[in-house]
């Protein structure tokens, strides 16, 4: 599916802070409206098992779907994460599949320890979805999750995921909801666009896919990254660069096979990440290759080792250097190419 | 008793029996110990009048079939009261007695905090203020699922400084888990040394959370029962039971150590202890 111009001008128009619960449309894809709260209605109809948790963020983690379709399977447990999980983890321990929902910086920090010691030591059967992944929201560093990923992927027995896009949330949401274990999954919410051909993509956890094959360099990314390095390889064609594009949705485990094999004949990479640079997919990236002994010539898009501005999406993406052209510039300056490089990469 | 409370597997047993079994459980506890010169089980013999009326009086329970899907569930919130839990499973045949001795020891199931892989244990205690959530989690998944089983969750007064207990607490009120008891061990000692963080008044802030509540000594079996009885009527509020207890309960020689969460019992005669704890139940 190939980007529009539109989504261009749009990264370029100066904006301002959007009202949480308001989406940023991201403009030439189609979009589906909350991807996950409809595919967990359809697992919730298979399954009667599953069942649905929040706490206080029902509407804005588009889990009101099934709150309707299933009032008796819902249940909000008011602004209180470490009792969310821990309910959520008796209720495991009862047979039943709860999915909580919150957002990320309210899960994994607030909650830390009852991820850690009521799901993941103990291999109960929970979900946690979590909301406003990265800089999916302008409201700063209390409500971006920048380290989610590193926090999640540190724990013994999870399985992390970042999805792509509403193709990949429906998909991963009927995988995680027949899988035994505990997950944590990054949500994209509202109005999500969708990336990833339906018709033929398939998410299986653990499972990294090239969407796109080239020969001088890979852009490896995961979450709605994916959508930017997809734009960037068509850029990097037009400027005869041929980019291959490997998507790594599952975080952990980490599908070292598919990424080292891969980087074994194309050892030119951007990881590209919407989280820290650290602890996340570039850090997987560069152990899983340190680990193999395999020498690569590598550069990082995510967010530097600081908390974020407020501000419109679009601003944020170029003031952190994780917009399309970044990822173009960075391709470039790996390869050695400067004189196609759009903004300086550091 | 009751009729409305169903059928339990093992024969519920008296006020007399139950003084035998706490007695017995004691004696185990004292056979853990004995010759580790460390651990807790000042709290272990605190709670043993309560896991005597809980294992063998109250809860329906198959020791045959721990992971029976009726049974009522004990969820041990304070891991480190291990001893305590062996001593019951033990006790009730879940756990060989041989294993006794193995408490603590590299590579034995009996851990000195709990972990959930050793049958009978419900959930992974030992990090605070776990207990309670999950807890509710059981009660609502069995009211779900239309069992009649009931869930009985310790926890100190020391654990109620970790706000998710009271997270909990709010929670249970108001999805109105009357299956759910909530005992609380109030015996006056945390990691720090006696409480350091005033707790009181504990039954009057578990009342103004919505819980049935009951103050009794936790060391009085028929107390005890008396308010696990009174439990069993509730409708539509969880029940709290703040259980007073003497840490060292029925061996004088511990119950004199300094009031202390881990004590160091290098001093303790164990043989003297075992006498003094016979000589008790005299």
């Amino acid at each position: 599916m190939s980007p529009s111009a539109n989504w261009r001008l749009n990264m370029n128009k100066r904006g301002q802070t959007t009202a949480m619960g308001v989406s940023e449309l991201v403009e030439g894809y189609p979009v589906v409206s909350a991807p996950f709260g409809h595919a967990l209605v359809a697992a919730g109809e298979r399954n009667e098992k599953i069942l649905g948790l929040t706490a206080d963020l029902g509407k804005y983690t588009d889990i009101l779907p099934f709150a309707e379709v299933f009032p008796e399977r819902f249940f909000n447990v008011g602004m209180a994460e470490q009792n969310l999980i821990g309910i959520a983890a008796g209720l495991a321990r009862t047979g039943f599949i709860p999915f909580c929902t919150t957002y990320c910086v309210f899960a994994t920090r607030r909650a830390y320890d009852f991820i850690a010691i009521g799901c993941a030591l103990s291999r109960t059967n929970v979900k946690i979805i979590a909301g406003l992944p990265g800089l999916t929201t302008g409201y700063g560093g209390t409500h971006q999750g920048i380290e989610d990923l590193a926090l999640m992927r540190a724990i013994p027995n999870l399985t992390v995921i970042d999805p792509c896009d509403a193709t990949e949330i429906a998909q991963a949401t009927a995988a995680i909801a027949e899988f035994d274990g505990p997950v944590y999954m990054r949500l994209l919410r509202a109005r999500v666009p969708v990336v990833l051909d339906p018709a033929t993509y398939r998410f299986k956890i653990g499972k990294a896919r090239l969407l796109r094959d080239g020969t001088e360099i890979v852009l490896l990314s995961t979450g709605l990254m994916t959508q930017r390095t997809l734009e960037a390889a068509i850029e990097l064609a037009s400027q005869g660069v041929s980019a291959a594009v490997l998507h790594v949705s599952t975080l952990k485990p980490f599908d070292r096979e598919t990424v080292l094999s891969l980087l074994e004949k194309v050892p030119n990479v951007v990881v590209a990440e919407n989280h820290a640079t650290t602890g996340g997919l570039a850090s997987a990236v560069a152990d899983a290759a340190v680990d193999a002994g395999l020498p690569l010539r590598m550069k990082r898009i995510g967010i530097p080792d600081e908390f974020c501005e407020c501000g419109s999406l679009p601003h944020l993406a170029q003031r952190y250097k994780m917009d399309t052209p970044s990822i173009v510039a960075a391709a470039n300056a790996v390869l050695g190419r400067r004189r196609f490089s759009l903004a300086p990469v550091t | 008793m009751i009729e409305t409370h169903p059928p339990h597997p093992t024969l519920p047993l008296d006020i007399p029996q139950l003084r035998r079994i706490a007695q017995k459980l004691r004696r185990h506890m004292l056979t853990m110990a004995a010759g580790k010169g460390q651990g807790y089980i000042g709290q272990g013999l605190g709670v043993a009048d309560i896991m005597a009326a809980l294992y063998f009086h109250e809860m329906k329970y198959d020791p045959h079939n721990p992971a029976w899907e009726d049974r009522d569930r004990f969820i041990l919130s304070t891991g480190h009261y291990s001893i305590a839990l062996w001593a019951a499973l033990v006790e009730i045949g879940v756990l060989p007695e041989d294993e006794l001795t193995q408490y603590g020891a590299d590579g034995s199931r009996l851990e000195m905090s709990t972990l959930d892989a050793t049958p009978g244990v419900e959930m992974t205690g030992g990090s605070l203020g776990h207990g309670l959530g999950q807890g509710v989690g059981m009660a609502l998944g069995l009211r779900l699922a239309k069992k009649i089983s009931r869930v009985f969750v310790e926890l100190s007064d020391g654990e109620l400084q970790e706000g998710s207990t009271w997270e909990a607490a709010m929670a249970a009120a108001h999805f109105k888990l009357d299956h759910l008891v909530a005992i609380i061990d109030c015996n006056g000692i945390q990691a720090d040394g006696p409480m350091v963080l005033n707790m009181e008044p504990i039954a009057e802030k578990w009342r103004a959370f919505g819980w049935r509540t009951n103050e009794i000594d936790g060391n009085d079996i028929t107390q005890i029962v008396g308010a696990l009885h009174a439990a069993r009527s509730a409708t539509g509020q969880p029940n709290a039971i703040v259980a007073r207890t003497v840490p060292g309960k029925g061996v004088p020689c511990i119950e004199r150590c300094e009031k202390a969460h881990f004590l160091n019992l290098t001093h303790i005669d164990w043989n003297v202890a075992q006498r003094e704890l016979e000589a008790q139940h005299e």
